[in-house]
């Protein structure tokens, strides 16, 4: 399975993609698998403050629903209305199209590069 | 030497590996849950056609001349007055009327029944028939290894099978059962399914499975037939209103509880397990019943989860399946409910892990095809 090398990641199998103190952030492909076919979406709303894995959203498929837990503190400025119309784009697409939101971090957050989060998916 | 723990596999088991089925355990069994996506194979049940592994269920075999006495003694229905060729819904019952499994039983020839039983429960079952079935001239054989279990279903399945088969099937009926050849296999041809269409199940020797599989594959794919997992099976079964073994169906409840009552026979002549407990169920003033609830929203109520009353904390029920229905685009689900003024078009609310939802009563089916 392909995990970009340019992107950060944390151990609830969610990836931040860094543009100065904004992150866009979304669900791996290893996590869009292990959903199954989502079909609804719920986020943050703009605005709201996010505190690091707590949940903030949430990813549901046919067969289960899953938390999306917020991958550091910061708040969120921009979500992707697209995602939500389409829920599809998050398995077509998981680290593309199918990105969820974008946040300001505040603070440091710790998460695992491509290297550690790889190794962490192979060991189950 | 296997594991005890070690998952049990179908004849088709390489055929799911080669096809990159997402497997998963179910009731001890490496079973297919998709195979690309479970949406899509919901779809092409809907649309044109699936085939399912179902090898995983049991199959008991009840023969002899009081076969079908024993039968009429062991279940709730009566399949000695069934007629050879036709395929019956029936159950389980305890002593005190609750549920041990819901089964479909066939009759194969005048003195030999085949028995269905979900793979959770066949050791129960078979059990249960052997005690049940002592007092009769009749043999009771747990044949689940040798059997191996396909189903055909979906709009375009007719075409597929009567292709496969080389028979005209329009004569085998909705529940009614024939043999048939499949290639150069002998195969029990029923007109029965759990997904709300049309559809077969096609009962093969465990060793033809692959050969079965591999011919309605080739055949079928021309006509938009796809591999299907377990998880569209339950997502199909539920939109159809039909209720699963330890979802909707329990040794917590009698078939009346949960609608089913039609099933039980009571005027058997020689009795049967449960018959005083299923009287007294069937005249009992009830308020549990099993609802079917829509929602306008796509976030799911699921097993588990409190049924109340709008506005309120009054919890009068739980949810036992939901999904996001693929077919109909909101929410569905079934609970048991104890009201009975939850009439269809009745508000009602789900607790759907910490925030309510808000769902409307509707009959069930959720979906039913058009004939």
């Amino acid at each position: 399975m392909t995990i970009p090398t340019d992107l950060s990641y944390t151990d609830q199998h969610e990836w931040l993609r860094f543009d100065g103190d904004n992150a866009r952030v979304g669900v791996t492909a290893y996590a869009s698998e292990a959903l199954g076919d989502v079909v609804f979406i719920e986020l943050p709303a703009i605005g709201s403050k996010l505190s690091a894995g707590e949940p903030c959203g949430e990813l549901e498929s046919t067969k289960s629903v899953s938390d999306l837990f917020a991958p550091a503190n910061g708040e969120v400025v921009e979500i992707n209305q697209a995602v939500v119309d389409n829920p599809q784009l998050l398995n077509d697409d998981p680290f593309g199209t199918g990105w969820l939101f974008v946040m300001r971090l505040e603070g440091e957050a710790p998460l695992l590069d491509a290297t550690a989060y790889a190794k962490l998916t192979t060991e189950g | 030497m296997t594991s005890p723990l070690a998952a049990r596999t179908t004849p088709l088991h390489d055929i799911h590996r080669q096809l990159g089925a997402t497997l998963t355990d179910f009731a001890g069994w490496s079973m297919p849950l998709k195979y690309t996506s479970e949406v899509a194979e919901h779809h092409a049940v809907r649309r044109a056609a699936g085939m399912f592994d179902l090898s995983h269920m049991g199959e008991l075999e009840l023969s002899g001349p009081e076969a079908g006495a024993a039968l009429d003694y062991a279940l709730v229905s009566m399949p000695s007055r069934m007629q050879v060729g036709q395929a019956r819904y029936s159950m389980l019952v305890s002593a005190n009327g609750g549920i041990l499994d819901d089964l479909i039983v066939y009759r194969l020839t005048q003195e030999k029944f085949m028995v269905v039983a979900n793979a959770a429960n066949v050791r129960r079952v078979y059990e249960e028939l052997v005690a049940r079935a002592s007092g009769y001239t009749s043999e009771v054989r747990d044949a689940s290894a040798e059997w191996g279990l396909i189903a055909v279903q979906g709009p375009s399945s007719a075409l597929i099978v009567a292709e496969a088969t080389g028979d005209d099937v329009s004569g085998l009926t909705y529940y009614s059962v024939a043999g048939a050849r499949v290639g150069k296999h002998d195969v029990l041809l029923a007109r029965t399914g759990y997904t709300g269409e049309d559809g077969f199940e096609v009962y093969c020797a465990a060793d033809a499975a692959v050969e079965v599989w591999s011919e309605f594959a080739v055949l079928g794919s021309p006509h938009g037939l796809v591999p299907a997992g377990l998880a569209c099976r339950d997502s199909l079964r539920l939109e159809a209103g039909m209720p699963l073994y330890g979802q909707e169906l329990t040794s917590q409840l009698t078939p009346f509880d949960v609608g089913l009552g039609k099933v039980v026979v009571h005027d058997k002549p020689d009795g049967s397990v449960g018959a005083a407990a299923l009287l007294e169920a069937r005249d009992v003033d009830r308020a549990r019943r099993l609802i079917g609830l829509a929602s306008v929203g796509r976030r799911a109520p699921r097993a588990g989860h409190a049924v109340l009353r709008p506005g309120t904390s009054e919890r009068i029920g739980t949810v036992t399946s939901g999904v996001p229905s693929p077919t109909l685009g909101h929410a569905v689900a079934m609970a048991i409910v104890d009201a009975d003024d939850v009439e269809p078009g009745t508000k009602l609310e789900i607790d759907v892990r910490g925030r309510t939802e808000q769902v409307e009563v509707v009959k069930l089916p959720f979906y039913r095809r058009d004939r």
